[in-house]
């Protein structure tokens, strides 16, 4: 919908994306037209933007304790989770055809899974319990002797439960498995460092930490050899082809370099408005279910479910107000089903189809907590008082 | 997505509320699908529908469909409004995104289920 000018604007999609932040941006404009040349050529043009290239790359790989020959430059994070599942089931069919992933994966994984289900591979979904989160007593059990990869993400991108990688990664590998995690919601949210989680291969993408769209990394440490994904020229090492998108691969390491270096303050502030946001929702709207583990959570997350009423219409009421979320409910999406990682929570139909999504950012304030509160109680409000299902429990109908 | 009729009839509801007087009502849907219509109508007995309300567990579309489905059966006989299509209640909101038109298939229906709730009652009486 258009933006309504008669109202403040609030924005509490950050998980969705984030908007590009000015010292970011000034770092990329350099390399749009003044140093526009292709890294991959060998004149003076070429040069400059492949030094450009490669500091960005050690930046990046120092940022995150890996070495600069182990960051792959890609399109984003779907490219790169694409590549990590497809590049490793290929490169290890002849050691087995089984991998493992969660049942709260992006729709990158679950539908990369998906295409080498067809492929005659075999998939195990974890399950999580009623908090969003992965056994690693479960992970042990699922191992097989033919398993070839382990895909569990490290923060869930619509209840922001963080996952126990390090753990689930220890037992992979002692089952002489290869690990790879999708941190494209922690990047820039918790500290992140692929020596510490000790996986094999790690997706991020710009856009969630204040970078520009359209670019992103895999991490494979040295020594793991998916096959190639995206193939063509010599670029990256040979390993993925196309042109480098120097601007953008310019400003996700100046991103990233100062999603680090305000890590602390950043969550601190985020954190602090995201508590004050979910206290003030338990307290002034009765009938909600906070989703996901409350502590082990990226910061910037608050997932409600609203009884009674369906996510959209929520939704695009708050939208009139100026606020922007996201929502579980299937009727965004388009498909009748309803988000399956509050589905594989074991919330409700109904209940998964009245959940929203509010993620926070470093712009926000407690004002736009108070305003979205405010709008939340009136917005709820109208839905029930039109909602069959709430006037059936005020009668005793239906129990919650 | 939505167009600019159907963000009007979604945000200001008309016929909104349960009708304490009604003597046919209709409900279809299911939750876990996340749609529920309830339609109230109060028929007099020229079977004309004296006044209509409804109650919806739904997206914005649901939510719209039910306003102007509604509003379009107000003060029509049962036999007119039998006659209401999906498609008529889709034109009168200028269109609806193709993966919700099945919100405007439910407005028919439940139109169809409140009058079948009054044939059946009006059959007994009778």
């Amino acid at each position: 919908m258009n933006k309504n000018s008669n109202y403040r604007q609030v924005y509490l999609d950050h998980s969705a994306t984030t908007p590009v932040d000015e010292r970011v941006l000034n770092e990329m404009l350099p390399y749009f037209s003044d140093k526009f040349g292709n890294a991959n050529s060998i004149h003076g043009f070429g040069s400059e933007a492949a030094l450009a290239v490669d500091t960005a790359r050690r930046k990046i790989a120092k940022l995150i304790d890996a070495k600069h020959t182990e960051i792959y430059f890609t399109s984003g994070g779907t490219e790169a989770d694409n590549w990590a599942l497809k590049g490793v089931a290929f490169a290890r069919r002849d050691r087995g055809k089984h991998i493992i992933t969660s049942s709260i994966e992006h729709a990158a994984i679950m539908a990369s899974c998906k295409q080498l289900e067809a492929q005659g591979y075999e998939l195990t979904y974890l399950s999580v319990n009623e908090k969003g989160l992965v056994s690693p007593a479960e992970l042990k059990k699922a191992l097989r002797s033919d398993t070839i990869l382990v895909s569990v993400m490290l923060a869930n991108n619509e209840v922001g439960t963080v996952q126990p990688v390090k753990e689930l990664c220890e037992i992979t590998h002692e089952a002489g498995v290869l690990f790879h995690t999708d941190a494209v919601q922690a990047m820039g949210s918790i500290p992140v460092s692929v020596k510490d989680l000790g996986v094999d291969m790690l997706t991020f993408s710009a856009h969630k930490f204040y970078g520009p769209k359209g670019v992103g990394a895999l991490y494979i440490k040295g020594g793991v050899k998916p096959d190639k994904f995206v193939v063509g020229g010599h670029q990256e090492r040979t390993m993925r082809g196309g042109t480098t998108n120097v601007p953008c691969v310019a400003g996700m390491a100046k991103a990233l370099e100062l999603a680090v270096e305000n890590l602390d303050e950043n969550a601190k502030h985020i954190k602090s408005l995201r508590d004050y946001f979910v206290s003030e929702v338990e307290k002034k709207i009765p009938h909600v279910i906070y989703n996901g583990d409350r502590e082990k959570r990226l910061p910037q997350n608050a997932n409600f479910s609203f009884e009674f009423i369906e996510g959209e219409s929520l939704l695009l009421n708050l939208d009139l107000c100026g606020i922007a979320c996201s929502s579980g409910s299937a009727c965004s999406s388009g498909s009748l089903e309803p988000s399956h990682v509050l589905l594989a929570m074991g919330l409700k139909h109904e209940t998964a189809h009245g959940s929203i999504r509010f993620t926070f950012g470093k712009g926000n304030t407690k004002e736009d907590v108070d305003y979205t509160v405010e709008k939340l109680i009136e917005i709820v409000g109208k839905l029930r008082a039109i909602s069959p299902l709430f006037a059936e429990f005020k009668e005793g109908i239906i129990n919650v | 997505m939505y167009n600019e009729r159907v963000i009007k009839e979604f945000s200001n509801p008309q016929n909104a509320g349960e009708l304490k007087d009604a003597n046919a009502i209709g409900q279809v849907g299911n939750a876990s699908c996340g749609d529920i219509m309830k339609i109230f109508m109060k028929i007099n007995s020229d079977n004309v529908i004296e006044d209509v309300s409804f109650q919806t567990f739904g997206c914005a579309a649901a939510i719209a469909t039910s306003s102007v489905a509604t509003a379009m059966i107000k003060g029509k006989t049962v036999d007119e409004a039998l006659k209401i299509t999906n498609s008529q209640v889709v034109e009168e909101l200028g269109g609806l995104p193709a993966q919700k038109l099945h919100c405007s298939v439910l407005a028919e229906e439940a139109i169809k289920a409140a009058i079948q709730d009054y044939l059946k009652k009006y059959k007994k009486e009778n």
